[in-house]
């Protein structure tokens, strides 16, 4: 998988909003909400990237697709850089870099017909079907699973389950390379969830389809991804294979968040030491300075309030940014980099 | 004894969606405008200003045969129905009877009747047409505003405030003062209803333009706004694409309940004699004469109520609208 060059890849990216305040929209500070993040997607694989609210994982997703402009940083797709390309070149591109939207209900027009919806790429890109656009569309609905004589319906008329699948068909409808999914399931009922992430993957073998997948639910995440990034606050502080991640993790964040995963057997459960944060997530808009964990860190110390800590490759393919890593191998472990400045 | 339940039949081999869909039909939805009418037509209330609304559509527009057939000319002078000495009509009431339907105005002795009916379409005409002076140039500035945000949407709403804090009558009453009598290759009272409705419907649009803007507002927030441009849409694509079909129910509510508004401020204008000149029948003008005889009731009655029904039934049928198009609303 790694051997092949990333189908997407970020550098260093960056997007503050301004906050403004008064008549001349005088610039009093910014949110950091994705401060300088890296990381690099490869064919036919899916990236999980997780994190809680307000962390910059949509925000992130918005920068990838170019919805948003990126302040600083770049972005290459397939190789060409998009950080800052205009619509214009962007738009032939579009069509190998798809989005699926949160809410089934907000990402449907409630005014056009479902063959309305998922004909739109077709016109809004200009591309000839072999058949016409009424039958490649009725393919497409067909292939996520909805009745292709549902057509003529509105998306009132469906449930939310139903209405993702519309998105979903609507993403496929040109064929992309790379689909964006900001948390495609957590709009819907838990037992939905598992037909749509299921759908997610039988399509990603058929199609040879990359994903990255924003999600808040670190179950959904397990069962999809080959890869997964954790964010917190504007940064990644891990990123890992999924195993990796999973059973071995090194940053306190991402342990925490796994013990917070509920457990649905309660025998299993009872062992388990949960970890308690205390405190909020600071506030975006003037975050800790360093580690921007420190201040709801239990394994805190004075570096982690003056040294920021780079996102270090710990094991093959385990990056992570914390001067005080656990469960990391042997040598890592021996030399923490602990520049003595005290 | 009954016949036991036959299920290996062909219960079983029916598709339920077949069945439900009524089989054999292509499967059709129903669009939130057919669902609007559906529960339109369980309105009792607003079918009913519906309903006067399309009479009085009906009325100005075949006003002459129906005055030829109920009445007299509207412009003709009837001494025979008036008192020499009292120079009041004759008879009880105004002289209402079957030869002067709503009986005769004092004086001169004209047809009220036909002189409500030929007012009738002065009044509707300068109501819809501002109505869609409004309507066009609130839509146009409120989907920019509300679209583009920024210092577009600083100008364009301080200019709505300029607008609605102008002091219309005031300006209006000015204005028509000044009307020359040709001008635009109009002349007359057709040049002064041309004016009419420029000026009703130029200082009316912010109303239009704020529902519009604010609907707008919300509607690029809309995830299918972000979903048509990561797909490369251009603005134009998802301005009359995707957000004004979402545009088109709030649009037709609020200009159907601007209508009577400006209904409302035609007759004032006629009323206070800026309006359209006499002769030609207008309801306000016709108050305007009336409160000289306030003796006479159904001089004032007559035409009052004529511009209440009108506004009322624009009023019941708009609310319907709304209720439909919008059920949440309550």
């Amino acid at each position: 998988m790694t051997e092949n060059e990333p189908l997407l890849s970020v550098h260093n990216m960056e997007k503050h909003f301004p906050v403004t305040k008064g008549l001349f929209k005088r610039q009093v500070g910014a949110v950091k909400a994705v401060d300088g993040i890296s990381f690099e997607v490869y064919k036919g694989e899916t990236l999980g990237l997780v994190g809680e609210s307000g962390c910059g994982k949509s925000t992130t997703g918005r920068l990838v697709t170019r919805l948003l402009e990126p302040t600083a940083g770049k972005v290459f797709f397939e190789g060409q850089d998009i950080s800052h390309m205009s619509q214009g070149h962007l738009r032939p591109l579009r069509r190998d870099m798809q989005m699926i939207f949160q809410d089934p209900y907000s990402s449907l027009n409630p005014r056009h017909t479902v063959g309305a919806i998922v004909g739109a790429p077709f016109r809004i890109q200009g591309v000839q079907t072999e058949h016409g656009v009424k039958k490649a569309v009725q393919d497409i609905l067909e292939r996520v699973g909805l009745n292709p004589e549902h057509y003529n319906r509105y998306p009132h008329e469906f449930s939310g389950g139903q209405r993702q699948r519309i998105g979903i068909a609507r993403t496929l409808a040109l064929k992309p390379k790379l689909i964006i999914a900001d948390e495609p399931v957590s709009a819907l009922d838990v037992s939905i969830q598992a037909q749509v992430v299921n759908l997610l993957e039988d399509l990603q073998k058929e199609l040879d389809l990359t994903y990255v997948v924003i999600a808040h639910d670190l179950s959904v995440v397990r069962h999809i991804s080959d890869r997964v990034a954790v964010m917190y606050l504007g940064k990644i502080v891990e990123i890992a294979d999924r195993k990796q991640l999973y059973s071995s993790p090194m940053h306190p964040y991402t342990n925490a968040l796994l013990s917070a995963v509920p457990v649905p057997d309660p025998r299993a459960g009872r062992g388990r030491e949960r970890i308690r944060l205390t405190g909020d997530v600071p506030s975006p808009l003037n975050p800790p300075p360093a580690c921007r964990f420190h201040t709801r860190c239990w394994k805190a110390q004075d570096i982690c309030k003056k040294v920021e800590p780079p996102l270090e490759e710990l094991a093959g393919g385990h990056r992570v940014a914390c001067h005080f890593p656990e469960n990391a191998p042997e040598p890592a472990k021996a030399a923490p980099a602990v520049p003595a400045q005290e | 004894m009954t016949a036991p339940l036959d299920v290996s039949g062909s219960a079983s081999e029916a598709h339920p969606e077949s069945v439900l869909a009524g089989a054999g039909k292509a499967i059709q939805g129903r669009s939130l405008t057919r669902i609007a009418w559906m529960r339109l037509r369980r309105d009792k209330v607003a079918l009913t200003g519906g309903a006067v609304v399309v009479l009085l559509i009906l009325v100005s527009i075949f006003s002459s045969p129906i005055i030829s057939a109920f009445g007299h000319p509207p412009l003709e002078f009837h001494q025979d129905a008036i008192d020499p000495n009292t120079l009041l009509p004759k008879g009880a009431f105004g002289g209402v009877g079957s030869e002067y339907l709503l009986g005769v105005e004092p004086i001169n002795g004209r047809d009220i009747f036909s002189r409500i009916v030929a007012g009738a379409w002065v009044s509707l005409l300068i109501g819809f047409l501002a109505t869609l002076v409004s309507v066009v140039i609130g839509t146009t500035l409120g989907v920019i505003a509300g679209y583009f945000g920024g210092w577009v949407d600083q100008v364009i709403g301080r200019l709505m405030d300029v607008f609605l804090a102008f002091p219309l009558l005031v300006f209006a009453i000015a204005l028509a003062g000044v009307i020359p009598d040709h001008g635009f290759g109009l002349e007359g009272n057709g040049l002064r209803i041309a004016m009419l409705i420029f000026i009703i419907g130029f200082f009316s649009w912010p109303s239009i333009g704020r529902i519009v803007r604010g609907q707008t507002l919300s509607l690029r927030e809309r995830e299918f706004v972000d979903a048509a441009r990561s797909l490369g849409a251009r603005n134009g694509y998802i301005l009359f694409r995707e957000v004004l079909p979402n545009l088109m129910a709030p649009i037709l509510v609020y200009a159907t309940l601007l209508i009577p508004t400006n209904i409302l401020f035609e007759a004032a204008l006629s009323f206070l004699g800026v309006g359209i000149n006499p002769p030609t029948p207008t309801w306000g003008g016709m108050l305007s004469e009336a409160v000289r005889f306030y003796t006479l009731p159904h001089f004032v009655l007559f035409p009052g109520l004529a511009i209440f029904i009108t506004v009322l039934a624009f009023n019941l049928f708009g609310d319907g609208l709304r209720d439909a198009f919008d059920p949440r609303a309550h």
